[in-house]
């Protein structure tokens, strides 16, 4: 009966505790207040366009503004509002795009911001000068130039016309830099803070907390309504936990696993308020293309045919945060591939015996014996990268494959991935809305030692493809929903079963718990999102 | 000069072969009978894990989706872990790792310690003054601080944990063999070598280190625990050994934090292990200092 109280009192005060309201619910914001919140990891650099992940945006983001954002207050994380553009109009042939910019606009330092400003910034991110990596510019091919009539316009000329182009403008990403600090050095924004955004950077300790104060000049007149916040950098999940569960941070905007949730809420009752959503993102294993015997696709897709996602899916949601077994697409999204035709993908076969059968054949005729060794690079970041990372290792070993696994902080990790240092590696694809543009852009052609310029610069498996770049275009300019899917499809069989560049382990599950004091923050499918923290505000 | 060498040289074996490893060992036991019992757990702990793949019930790398943390039943004694691997056999093989680290960082750390802590006492003057400032910036840090830094320069991996712990014993052993050294320095069988024109290396090397012996011997099973230690240390940080290698610090780490309330035996075990293991290397080597340390001897 004991043994019963603990998930009963669990079970009850999570049906108790209802999901937090929308932000809009909340009732009348209070100024005042520091949210402290913790970070699992820490920044490469404190350049938005260059870098890729959580670890920068959390608390970078209430440093900047962006043309347009998501509506901090829609849960779905799709709908786009203006952010430093107050209004914008779509051309009749659909390839001019005219943004009219906020005037009264001051970066933190007092210059006033002009759409310079801004084609300064988009000329960086879509057209970046050799040398200066830009992750997404992969998802502006379609850009042909950018234009400023007039200081308070900025207009978008594309070569063709692109349903997801205003998603693209929305990007947490596309950070509003300064042009006259541009002009003098490209890569100041890697070292230096200097933004329009609610917040004015205070400092940055490395390994310990990074500061951010009320910007009093901002534009959106009454906001933020916090006083300031307070990162900590918290790589231990665990500590995460206690550092909630003793109110020592209010929230950590990632998400925790199952058993996180369900120990805070056991230990705050009504104190603690949990937000779930499905989760834009999945772990890749990546193969490096330059390092043998992953030239062979024979090998490539003997490691997806290794892997039992089904039982992944069963076992690893119970322990981690991932759950639905998945293509390119989030399931249940309008152009996800339904299971049926999923389990026609190598690595997607419903009988697992004969999938790993198929995979030891073709290790044989590959050449590669019983046992053969490589490595395994995995990021530093416990959740889900550690148990995933163990699972990968499992399920390789039972095709005789024998892998060690070797674990790198974010900075080593992206520097190996980028560098090509590696022979297998952990690769994350998490976007900030689920769009085939903004989801497949990553896989167009990336870097390779003969040409080191690629498409996309966040593609590591250090390989070519043209026919996947021209899949990627022609599913970019199909407006017809029927014809788009048919491309995505092609793309997806291209990239995970024919070519297998990369493979998809399990799709995420988002699980915020926050103290029940935070308040204007509404969870999405995205851990990108949402944390310019302007309309959050703490209860007393 | 001559007459001193021989005779000093000679009457060691005598007395070995007289009183006999058999009767040291009674002796020791009899005197010291926690070290015995240390040792006998170190013992065992050795044959463990050299005979891992004989005793563990299963193969630690071995998941079980279907036995996912299975609390200790008749057929997981100490239960499972959050990928279903039997949590004993991943302790047995833990030890392995364990000893495998404690005994190679011991080794290296406390040799390569006593080589140039003689080697500095005996060549004295500048470049005593040298290896001793050299050592004294890494003496500055705290051993596992410094760890922490070598294995965040080398990265993870059992290679480069056994690096990341040997560097920061090197001074310590080094400060221990010199201040035992520079007594022998001065002994006349030393003079006697060097007027007998030996060569620096065959004077450190035959007639310096194997006098520094006692000392070597208490700072090589003192290292053991404590290099044992900060494996799991490490591990347990994520900077050491890395899964699925089976290893006690990494036993404790990530779901066995996240499900401590639910299933417990995850965490308990392999820190009753690692407890028990640094235990008895300190029982052991406090015994063995006792032993062999002749201000101590009689106490």
């Amino acid at each position: 009966m004991r043994r019963c109280l603990g998930p009963l009192v669990t079970l009850f005060a999570v049906l108790w505790l209802p999901a937090a309201p929308p932000a809009a619910a909340q009732g009348m914001p209070r100024y005042g207040g520091e949210l402290i919140f913790a970070v699992p990891s820490e920044m490469p650099s404190y350049d938005g366009h260059r870098e890729s992940t959580f670890a920068l945006i959390h608390p970078m983001a209430p440093h900047y503004n962006t043309l347009l954002r998501i509506d901090p207050m829609d849960r779905s994380g799709s709908k786009v509002v203006g952010d430093l553009a107050e209004s914008w109009t779509v051309g009749k042939d659909g390839r001019t795009y005219t943004f009219r910019l906020r005037r009264g606009v001051k970066f933190h330092d007092g210059a006033e911001f002009t759409s310079r400003d801004a084609k300064a910034t988009y000329d960086k991110i879509v057209f970046p000068p050799s040398g200066v990596a830009s992750e997404r510019k992969g998802s502006y091919v379609n850009i042909e130039a950018v234009e400023t009539p007039d200081p308070h316009t900025i207009v978008f000329r594309l070569k063709f016309p692109s349903a997801s182009f205003l998603s693209s403008v929305a990007s947490p990403w596309n950070w509003i830099y300064k042009a006259d600090i541009l002009e003098k050095d490209i890569r100041w924004y890697e070292t230096n803070v200097m933004g329009t955004g609610p917040f004015v950077f205070v400092e940055h300790v490395k390994g310990s907390h990074w500061v951010g104060k009320k910007n009093p000049n901002y534009w959106d007149k009454g906001k933020p309504y916090l006083d300031g916040y307070r990162a900590l950098f918290i790589k231990d999940s665990a500590a995460q936990v206690a550092a909630i569960r003793g109110e020592r941070a209010h929230i950590q905007f990632r998400g925790f696993s199952p058993a996180e949730r369900d120990s805070l809420v056991a230990a705050l009752g009504a104190r603690i308020a949990v937000q779930e959503s499905p989760w834009d993102c999945v772990l890749l294993a990546t193969m490096n293309h330059e390092k043998k015997p992953f030239d062979d696709k024979r090998v490539r897709r003997a490691l997806t045919l290794a892997l039992d996602r089904y039982q992944g899916s069963q076992a690893l949601s119970k322990i981690a945060i991932v759950k639905a077994v998945a293509g390119v697409q989030v399931p249940g999204t309008p152009f996800a591939t339904p299971p049926a035709e999923l389990e026609k993908l190598a690595g997607y076969w419903p009988d697992i015996n004969k999938s790993r059968a198929e995979a030891r054949r073709l290790l044989k005729e590959a050449g590669v014996p019983e046992g053969f060794a490589f490595t395994f690079k995995n990021r530093g970041v416990p959740m889900p990268y550690e148990p995933l990372g163990v699972w990968l290792i499992d399920q390789w070993r039972q095709v005789g494959l024998n892998v060690r696994q070797e674990v790198a902080e974010t900075a080593k990790w992206f520097a190996d991935l980028r560098g090509g240092d590696f022979e297998v590696a952990m690769d994350a694809q998490c976007g900030y809305m689920v769009e085939p543009d903004l989801d497949l852009y990553k896989f167009q052609s990336g870097p390779t030692s003969a040409a080191p310029r690629g498409i996309s610069d966040a593609n590591y498996t250090r390989q070519k493809d043209s026919v996947l770049d021209e899949l990627y275009v022609k599913q970019s300019r199909a407006i017809d929903p029927e014809e788009r899917k048919k491309y995505v499809r092609e793309f997806e069989k291209r990239l995970l079963d024919e070519e297998v560049h990369s493979m998809y382990t399990l799709q995420w599950h988002r699980i915020v718990p926050h103290s029940a004091r935070v308040k204007g923050w509404t969870v999405t499918p995205s851990h990108y999102l949402n944390n310019q923290l302007d309309t959050v505000w703490l209860t007393e | 000069m001559m007459a001193v060498k021989p005779a000093a040289l000679g009457e060691i074996p005598e007395v070995a072969e007289r009183g006999g490893w058999r009767r040291a060992v009674l002796e020791f036991c009899r005197a010291r009978p926690l070290g015995a019992i240390g040792a006998v757990v170190v013992l065992i702990n050795i044959l463990v894990g050299l005979g891992a793949h004989v005793i563990a019930p299963y193969d630690p790398l071995a998941t079980d989706y279907g036995a996912m943390l299975a609390r200790p039943s008749a057929g997981h004694w100490l239960g499972t872990d959050a990928f279903g691997r039997d949590v004993l056999s991943r302790i047995i093989y833990g030890s392995r790792t364990a000893m495998l680290v404690g005994f190679a960082c011991a080794f290296l750390g406390a040799t390569l310690g006593a080589v140039i802590g003689v080697t500095s006492a005996y060549f004295a003057g500048k470049v005593d003054l040298l290896i001793q400032r050299v050592m004294d910036i890494f003496l500055a840090f705290p051993l596992i601080i410094l760890a922490l830094a070598v294995v965040s320069i080398l990265g993870t991996g059992i290679e480069n944990v056994i690096m990341a712990i040997t560097i920061p014993m090197i001074p310590r052993a080094a400060l221990v063999a010199r201040s035992s050294a520079l007594a022998i320095r001065e002994m006349p069988y030393v003079d006697a070598a060097r007027a007998a024109g030996f060569s620096h290396r065959r004077i450190i090397l035959r007639h310096m280190l194997p006098n520094v012996m006692a000392p070597y011997l208490i700072m090589l099973t003192a290292y053991l625990g404590q290099a044992i230690l900060l494996e799991a240390s490490l591990s347990f940080l994520g900077l050491g050994v890395a899964e699925p290698t089976p290893a006690w610090g990494l036993m404790l780490r990530g779901a066995a934090v996240q499900f401590a309330e639910s299933a417990p035996w995850m965490a308990i075990f392999p820190g009753f292990a690692i407890s028990l293991a640094v235990f008895a290397f300190n029982l052991f080597g406090d015994s063995l200092r006792d032993a062999l340390d002749p201000r101590l001897r009689t106490q």
